[in-house]
């Protein structure tokens, strides 16, 4: 992980200091801190119901914290915030709405803007130049509403990078994609870090997809929040002081395995889901 | 019917009769500005307030005929309070849009139940309210054309400016808040908008029908195009040429049976905008569009 270490040392694009959200009177994140570099790929880890879009909603100031604060480039962060792509978990288009990829995609250049886009060589550049950089050239004169999932997710991304962010948030990137399309857009957001100097922070409940790209880690469970490279974090000490009960960290074939340990408290900590899906890994990885 | 229609069926001219030049230019103006601000309302998935607003303008029509003024500002400023409560109650969340609608609608109709019946107790009248319903196309009165126009220009402005962040918030309204986008107010803004080209649409076509013009060419584009602009030209050309041609064959019908009474305008502009609809679908199916087109053609004609 000396590439982790080295980017480490560069400015941080997002720093994540104490955060703690209630709501309704459940303490949904408990002071999480971590911080994120350019050209990094960062997985956040948990569970559903870990906190993990409650989170995103923070960075993204569609929530309000309760406590500690978050920073972009070093500064509070503003109400319009052009350093943050987002790509959304759910994405249900009607398949008749009129909207082609590029249009999709010319919408991450100026939505926020008045009036209508008057076309210009530069635009069409630039929704060209986002297009070709995730491979969805192919399909970008299609209705947005009837491409494949993998294919939208390709969209959604070359929109979020036309507005030029140096933060690029993904919220379940991988839910709704098989095994073959979740790796090429894990591959595709990878290369985005390195040759955009972007930090990528991508969310999702299963870290093995993540595993071969995945320069840090920020692991949620329960609200609370630890982070570093995996091997830092993925180790049955440093989870089970998180998870307040003891887990092991199984490493076979090359997947992690994050299971809960004997006794009655992995019903009551939560972290029998993870154990489950880790003790029946899936078929195509086993052989 | 008028006067000057009356003189007009004897001239037998339809192009120089002032109620046919008032019912193109008012119906014309009036089809362009709900189509084109239809097109939104179909994106967003917001039909059902599209067609209560007409339907609540019947209580600001048959209002402004009980206090004997122009229906056209009873039902402009009728549609503008329902979509302020509208939005009050919850518009712009999801699962609150059919109620805040429904409530909203509920209320006005019962409204406009007493209304009428005030109207045809009081005037004598049950003409009123088949007027207001399903409209009159020939009786609009040539003062309203500036007012029109400038309703119509009112309703266009507002989602000329908003365009953009109008589209984003209608795919995703989640995306378009990660990107700063205040997307209540703007869609407080929109309904605004909506409810002036509804108010339009009602006065011209009936309030019951005014969904017609305001969904149906919005719809049949949408099956047509997959560009947003094109979908918004499309169905303002769509909306205008339906409203003509209702006009021209409504004038027509005056030597159909029953002979001297000519078939109500707005028969004819709602019957072709559903043959439309229909034959867009047809289109759609086995037309170039129907399939992708192949790569080299596309690359083609994006460079």
């Amino acid at each position: 992980m000396g590439r982790a270490e080295q980017i480490s040392g560069g400015e941080e694009i997002l720093s994540v200091q104490g955060v703690s959200v209630r709501l309704s009177g459940r303490e949904v994140l408990s002071e999480v801190s971590f911080a994120i570099h350019p050209g990094a790929l960062t997985g956040l880890i948990g569970s559903n119901g870990a906190g993990k879009t409650t989170l995103f909603r923070v960075i993204l100031g569609l929530q309000r914290a309760s406590a500690g604060h978050v920073l972009l480039a070093g500064r509070p962060r503003s109400h319009r915030n052009p350093l943050i792509g987002y790509v959304p978990q759910k994405f249900l288009l009607d398949p008749d709405m009129p909207l082609r990829a590029r249009d999709l995609v010319g919408l991450g250049i100026d939505a926020h803007r008045l009036g209508i886009p008057r076309p210009s060589r530069a635009r069409r550049a630039l929704v060209a130049e986002m297009l070709e950089a995730v491979g969805a050239v192919g399909f970008a004169d299609r209705r947005v509403g009837r491409l494949s999932g993998g294919e939208q997710q390709r969209v959604l991304i070359a929109h979020a990078l036309a507005g030029a962010p140096r933060l690029l948030l993904l919220d379940e990137p991988l839910a709704n994609l098989d095994l073959r399309a979740g790796q090429e857009v894990v591959a595709l957001l990878a290369r985005i870090a390195r040759e955009r100097d972007v930090a990528v922070l991508i969310s999702a409940h299963e870290m093995n997809p993540l595993l071969p790209v995945m320069d840090r880690i920020v692991y949620l469970a329960g609200g609370r929040a630890v982070s570093g490279t995996v091997e830092q974090v993925v180790r049955a000490d440093v989870l089970s002081e998180l998870y307040g009960s003891h887990v092991d960290v199984l490493r076979v074939h090359g997947r992690v395995l994050v299971v809960a340990g004997a006794g009655e408290e992995e019903e009551r900590s939560g972290v029998g889901r993870h154990g489950h899906e880790g003790v029946f890994p899936a078929p195509e990885v086993v052989k | 019917m008028s006067a000057a229609l009356s003189a007009s069926i004897v001239a037998r001219g339809f192009f120089s009769s002032e109620a046919v030049a008032v019912a193109c230019g008012v119906g014309g103006v009036v089809a362009f500005v709900s189509a084109c601000v239809g097109v939104f309302t179909v994106m967003r998935g917001q039909s059902f307030a599209g067609e209560a607003l007409g339907d609540i303008g019947t209580t600001g029509g048959s209002a402004a005929f009980l206090a004997g003024v122009g229906p056209l500002w009873g039902i402009v400023a009728i549609d503008i309070v329902a979509a302020g409560v509208m939005e009050l109650i919850g518009i712009q969340r999801p699962r609150g849009r059919d109620l805040a609608t429904g409530i909203v609608l509920g209320a006005a109709l019962g409204l406009a139940a007493l209304l009428l019946h005030f109207d045809a107790t009081y005037h004598n009248t049950t003409g009123v309210a088949n007027t207001i319903l399903f409209g009159s196309a020939f009786t609009i009165a040539a003062r309203t054309i500036p007012e029109v126009a400038l309703l119509g220009a009112a309703a266009l402005a507002i989602v000329a400016a908003l365009y953009r962040p109008l589209l984003l918030s209608s795919v995703s309204a989640e995306m378009a808040a990660a990107r700063g986008i205040p997307v209540r107010l703007v869609g407080a803004a929109y309904l605004l908008a909506l409810a002036l080209a509804v108010a339009l649409a009602a006065m011209t076509i009936g309030t019951i029908l005014s969904t017609a013009l305001l969904i149906g060419p919005a719809a049949t584009a949408l099956r047509l195009t997959r560009r947003p602009g094109r979908a918004i030209a499309l169905a303002g050309a769509l909306g205008v040429g339906a409203m003509w041609l209702g006009v021209l064959l409504a004038y027509d019908s005056f030597y159909w049976p029953p002979k001297e009474h000519g078939w109500p305008v707005s028969f004819f502009v709602v019957a072709l905008i559903f043959a439309g609809y229909l034959l867009a679908g047809a289109i759609a199916r086995v037309g170039p569009g129907a399939r992708a087109r192949p790569a080299a053609l596309m690359r083609k004609e994006w460079e």
